[in-house]
């Protein structure tokens, strides 16, 4: 405000408004000229005037000149939106100038770096002459990080899976209402089944075999099913496990049954981006039901149950990912016997699950809080035991307030993924550092660099304005 | 009744029992089989490696237990430096997000939305491994504010030399204790007697003046050693003298302040927006001053939305901090998780003893929050 | 009352059944590597994650170098084909947790030899396939031609958890020289640092700095100093407690050594099995029951040396023709003054 006082410039007749409008836009102009020429063709137009003041001559005529537009209700719209906008004040000037220099400052030779100097055509190193980024690198590396080390040739069962995987996700969306009851079962048992065995089919591949006594359990499962009393239905189940163990047992070791399958590909040749892809939807899918077991178990009223979710929350949540995924690699081999082996992908997706899912249950927790007392008590009031209470009323309200907590929470996910290359897996970031220090490839790191930010930065960004169009969607319902 | 309260308390016992023993069985199982002992003995034992940088003495003489306390010190100064670096820059940006300027409020916009969206590791890596590679090698660097060079091999600025520091220490935190009380007898002062004193100009005067004194009559000194490039062979160079802050640290923290501002901006928006337009307005009406709205109605209600989840992301700043496993920062992770477990091969132990390490400093943060929660929540009614 | 009967038993077979898995589980401790390996019909082999002239993988995915041999000749001695490997890269932090989770059946990363990883990390060396010892290597037109130039304040780059972190110390605290230690985690990036200049030197096994001078922007800027600081023998390394195992894989290698020190190699190992001398007969498989001692067919020795060739061969295809060290030095069979001295195979 007190600057202001310096407003000895302020027109008051019209004549004076246009001759004040004029000048205020030459040293506008003059400032903005200077500043380029002293960047771009390396000659200083003010070099008479001593070197600090020569510093700050592009900024002092930008202001000056802002400050002789600044016309109150002068009547010319764009000039009074301006004004509004960025020159309300002299400080405001002051910075609004600076941003502009600033800009003009960066942006062209990062336009040059990226576009305009760069090679986008060529195959090998030659081909990168000019001064700006190689994009030939990325052209040459580009199945390599999307897929990994994955064969070229068998490429296209990723791409298979991948399209499959959303096909399935997507057809809940186009079911008869009859069956939308069904629709959270669906996601949270089927979907991640048939995905996870299009992924053991397809991207896996190799020849499996499934014991006769394994089909014969899975046969007798669903038997079980259709038996109309549930007493005897719960009666009959608790038998799986024993007729599973007493036909192994009674058939022997060679009584499999052999599938066919693909070329196999171990895990860990798995990598690139579509890893990235799969370690998220995977621990996303699982971290989700644990979650809300786990939050429920924080809100409960039984001592036990309350204390050992609540520190297995706080202790997941009190430890960085890097030390999860160091223990998972280097220390969980020693909790398992002698000999048994678990795969290197399953080990960090377990670990990852385990992660988030700490998190998730804070996030539905905030959800379950955010419910009024009354519908607990209605429900109860109906006559509902704890778990359709849960099921029917509370959960299908809380999970739609905490539908961009979730989002968030996969959001991170994403954003940790480049944590596996401790473990040795090589998703997206981990292929770039490999790229960059092969022989025939040396110093292109700014590229591999800039371009995994742009591809994280679009899935990140686009992510977040969908949950926030979820969020405002959701809000309305309430 | 009764049975359905006790039942699934035991069976979440038994899963618990079952789950922990069937773990315990086969870690004791497989390190009998490899002839290791579970214990903490290795500690005492010698390192026998060097570490980089150091903020207490160490070399490899020192035992395990010292390489820890080393890995914690750096962590804790990575962390302290990135916490108050990014609440500065985060409250910086938090406001100009909410600017009338055009220009101001879409660079910040723009600046949370691009740091916010790319992974924190990539963020360190490009600034490790494009970003301060690409820094001028020693002897081709030039010096900025006569006294420092930014190298490859670092950043060297002059290091103060003190004598009698710690005369010069208490008579600070003298000076501390002394204003303290002085705002509070201010305080009493004021509410019993309308009389206002000028705190602001004592307690600053007290706070550099007494200090001042013991340069005069304390026998306190500083002077500074400046950096002095010395030739070692026909192409390489080093700096003596001076303090060396190796580009590891730089990068860290430059990444970690980056990226939490964006988060900090976030919440400091949220809590200015966050107050109701009629507070400012019947602040106004009783004829406070702009400054003194802002002291005394805005900031006190705004911290209370704005410091838990900030509280948070200090959290996550901290933990995020065990990245610099990626470069060869050598925080606790990469020195004792790293290293000293490469050594040892304990792996139970010593992530053990990590992961409880960083459990400890988080909830020692988040009772902390909470006490501090407590302290301001406004009564509900 | 009946529900939480029904609810009971089922949990109560559930424990049953995982009691009875662990327990089966650990009765079947009893190691069983070659029995695994054979059913399914490749080895599993931890190896570099890149080594030009130990272990590298070329754009196609095929491995080639002298630790892959080592492993290939365990292949063609107990599956019969050479080329039925699975590799595995390992950084230096996982390739011990490796082997012992049995993820792999043989590290062959170039593992230096040492009292603390053969006793305290359940593991076993079962050979030497290349002396070493550590080294120095410097830019050339620093004009450094010795350890003795080294100054105050050199920066020093190298790989952390290794034997050359340790040894580098006990180096320049001999000398009284003060150093700035650079330690990566993986050694890609601990070249890139030396080469962009963050370090003034770069150490690890003299080996490992011939090999990775290749991957510098300019190799001809670098030497190597002639000083070696320590001894590193580096060798394969197997699973404590597979006695069968180890002695695979261990006579595996000494067949290799041994083969060269007779004048066996590849391509004349038909025609040796005409010859009258008794060592080598029973190298060839004409005499003798080497093999079922091993558990292994009568052929398994042959296979090696036809199909992977002798040590000699092996070292002259991956480090000498390709211009990593051309001089065989210490490893060389110990009639020609080279250190490769195995016990007979008899």
């Amino acid at each position: 405000m007190t600057i202001n006082h310096m407003n000895f410039f302020k027109p008051k007749h019209q004549k004076n408004r246009n001759i004040s409008l004029i000048m205020g836009v030459l040293f506008f102009s003059i400032g903005i000229i200077d500043f380029y020429l002293n960047n771009y063709f390396n000659t200083n137009i003010t070099s008479f005037l001593p070197r600090i003041i020569n510093f700050f001559t592009p900024l002092i005529f930008g202001v000056i000149g802002l400050h002789l537009i600044r016309i109150e209700f002068s009547g010319i719209k764009i000039l009074d939106s301006l004004n509004k906008n960025i020159n309300t004040t002299n400080f405001n000037a002051a910075l609004s100038v600076s941003i502009i220099l600033l800009i003009i400052f960066g942006l062209p030779p990062l336009l040059n770096w990226l576009i305009l100097d760069a090679n986008f055509a060529g195959d090998t190193k030659e081909a990168c002459t000019g001064g700006g980024a190689c994009w030939v690198y990325i052209k040459v590396w580009f199945n390599r990080f999307m897929y990994g080390m994955y064969p070229n040739a068998e490429q296209w069962r990723v791409n298979v899976t991948f399209i499959g995987v959303l096909v399935f996700m997507a057809a809940g969306f186009f079911v008869p209402t009859k069956l939308k009851n069904y629709l959270s079962l669906y996601y949270v048992l089927i979907l991640p089944l048939i995905s996870f065995f299009l992924i053991f089919y397809l991207i896996s591949g190799g020849d499996t075999e499934i014991s006769f006594a394994f089909i014969a359990s899975i046969i007798y499962f669903f038997l079980c099913f259709f038996i109309p009393s549930k007493k005897a239905k719960l009666y009959f189940f608790s038998f799986v496990p024993l007729l599973y163990i007493f036909l192994s047992l009674r058939l022997g070791e060679s009584a499999y049954l052999a599938i066919p399958g693909l070329l196999w590909v171990e895990t860990g040749a798995w990598g690139g981006l579509s890893l990235t892809f799969m370690v998220s939807f995977f621990s996303l899918i699982f971290c989700f039901p644990l979650g809300m077991m786990l939050a429920l178990g924080r809100r409960s009223n039984l001592p036990i149950v309350k204390y050992s979710s609540l520190s297995f929350i706080e202790f997941w949540r009190g430890v960085p990912l890097i030390t999860v995924l160091f223990m998972s690699a280097v220390m969980f081999p020693m909790f398992l016997p002698d000999g048994t082996y678990v795969d290197k992908l399953i080990r960090v997706v377990v670990a990852i699950t385990l992660f988030e899912a700490a998190y998730t249950a804070e996030v539905i927790r905030g959800g379950l809080q955010a419910l009024p007392r009354g519908q607990y008590d209605a429900a109860k009031s109906l006559g509902m035991g704890y778990w359709r209470m849960h099921v029917f009323v509370i959960l299908p309200q809380a999970l739609k307030l905490v539908i961009p907590g979730i989002a968030n929470t996969f959001l991170a996910l994403i954003k940790d993924t480049p944590l596996i290359f401790v473990v040795g897996l090589l998703e997206l970031v981990g292929m770039l550092n490999l790229a960059k220090t092969n022989p025939k490839w040396l110093g292109f790191s700014m590229e591999g660099y800039v371009f995994a930010g742009i591809i994280f930065w679009i899935i990140c960004y686009s992510m977040s304005k969908y949950s926030q169009k979820l969020e405002l969607k959701y809000k309305t319902d309430r | 009744m009764k049975l359905k309260k006790i039942l699934p308390q035991l069976l979440t016992l038994l899963f618990i029992v079952l789950v922990f023993g069937f773990f315990t069985m086969n870690a004791q199982e497989n390190m009998g089989a490899r002839g290791l002992e579970f214990g903490f003995g290795f500690l005492k034992t010698q390192a026998s490696f060097d570490i980089q940088f150091s903020l207490i003495d160490y070399d490899g003489s020192h035992t395990y237990a010292r390489a820890y306390l080393v890995g914690l010190l750096n962590t804790l100064l990575v962390a302290f430096i990135g916490i108050i670096l990014a609440t500065l820059l985060g409250a910086i940006v938090g406001v100009a997000r909410l600017s009338p300027n055009y220009l101001i409020r879409k660079t910040a916009s723009f600046y949370i939305e691009f740091f916010r969206n790319i992974p924190l590791l990539l963020q360190i890596f490009f600034w490790y491994f494009a970003a301060l590679r690409a820094l001028p090698m020693l002897e081709d660097a030039p010096m900025l504010l006569n006294s420092s060079f930014m190298t490859i091999k670092g950043l060297y600025t002059p290091a103060p030399i003190w004598t009698n520091f710690d005369v010069f220490f208490t008579t600070i935190i003298i000076a501390m204790i002394v204003i303290f009380f002085f705002a509070k007898y201010a305080k009493k002062k004021q509410e019993q007697e309308g009389k206002r004193l000028p705190v602001l100009i004592i307690s600053l005067s007290i706070f550099i003046g007494l200090p001042l004194l013991t340069f005069l009559i304390g026998g306190v000194d500083l002077s500074w050693s400046f950096p002095v490039i010395r030739q070692m062979s026909a192409s390489s160079y080093t700096f003596d003298g001076g303090l060396k802050i190796p580009p590891e640290l730089i990068a860290l923290t430059l990444a970690l302040t980056l990226y939490t501002t964006t988060f900090i901006a976030e919440n400091v928006r949220a809590g200015i927006q966050g107050i109701g337009k009629g507070q400012k307005e019947a602040a106004a009406s009783i004829g406070l001053t702009q400054s003194q709205v802002l002291k005394l109605v805005i900031m006190p209600q705004a911290l209370r939305i704005i410091i838990p989840p900030t509280t948070n992301q200090y959290l996550n700043l901290t933990k995020n901090s065990s990245l610099a496993a990626a470069i060869a920062y050598p925080d606790l992770v990469l020195v004792f998780a790293g290293t000293a477990m490469m050594q040892t091969g304990r792996a139970i132990e010593i992530v053990g003893i990590t992961m409880a390490t960083y459990l400890t400093i988080s909830l020692g943060i988040s009772l902390l929050m909470n006490w501090y929660n407590k302290r301001i929540a406004i009564q509900e009614k | 009352m009946f529900k939480y009967l029904k609810q009971l038993t089922s949990l109560v077979a559930v424990v049953a059944v995982l009691f009875a898995f662990t327990t089966e589980s650990m009765a079947a401790k009893k190691s069983k590597t070659l029995k695994n390996t054979q059913k399914k019909g490749f080895v599993r082999c931890g190896v570099s994650q890149g080594l030009p002239g130990f272990s590298n993988a070329d754009a196609a995915g095929n491995w080639t170098g002298l630790d892959v041999d080592v492993c290939r000749a365990v292949a063609a001695a107990v599956l019969g084909d050479a080329n039925k490997v699975k590799f595995t890269p390992l950084s230096a932090k996982e390739r011990f947790t490796a082997l012992t989770s049995g993820e792999i059946d043989i590290l062959s990363r170039n593992t230096t030899w040492t009292l603390s990883r053969d006793a305290d990390l359940g593991v076993t060396f079962v050979g030497v396939n290349f002396y070493d010892g550590q080294g120095f290597m410097v830019r050339k037109d620093s004009g450094i031609t010795s350890t003795s130039q080294f100054k105050n304040g050199i920066s020093a780059c190298t790989n952390i958890g290794t034997t050359t972190e340790l040894n580098m110390r006990d180096f320049f605290n001999s000398k009284g020289i003060s150093y700035e230690p650079v330690a990566f985690e993986k050694a890609d990036e601990v070249v890139a640092a030396y080469d962009s200049g963050r370090c003034d030197t770069y150490t690890t096994d003299k080996s490992g700095l011939a090999a990775q001078r290749t991957k510098m922007t300019n190799p001809d800027d670098h030497m190597v100093l002639p000083e070696t600081i320590s001894k590193e023998p580096l060798g394969p390394v197997v699973r404590q407690g597979d006695a069968v195992w180890e002695d695979i894989v261990r006579w595996s290698l000494n067949v290799m050594i041994e083969a060269e020190e007779y004048g066996i190699s590849s391509g004349n190992a038909d025609m040796m099995k005409t010859s009258e001398n008794p060592a080598i007969k029973r190298l060839v498989g004409t005499e003798g029951e080497l093999g079922s001692y091993l558990g292994l067919d009568q052929d398994w020795s042959l296979r090696i040396i036809k199909q992977v060739g002798n040590y000699g061969e092996s070292y002259k295809r991956n480090i000498a023709d390709t211009g990593i060290l051309p001089d065989r030095g210490p490893n060389n069979i110990w009639t020609k003054g080279g250190l490769l001295y195995t016990p007979p195979a008899r």
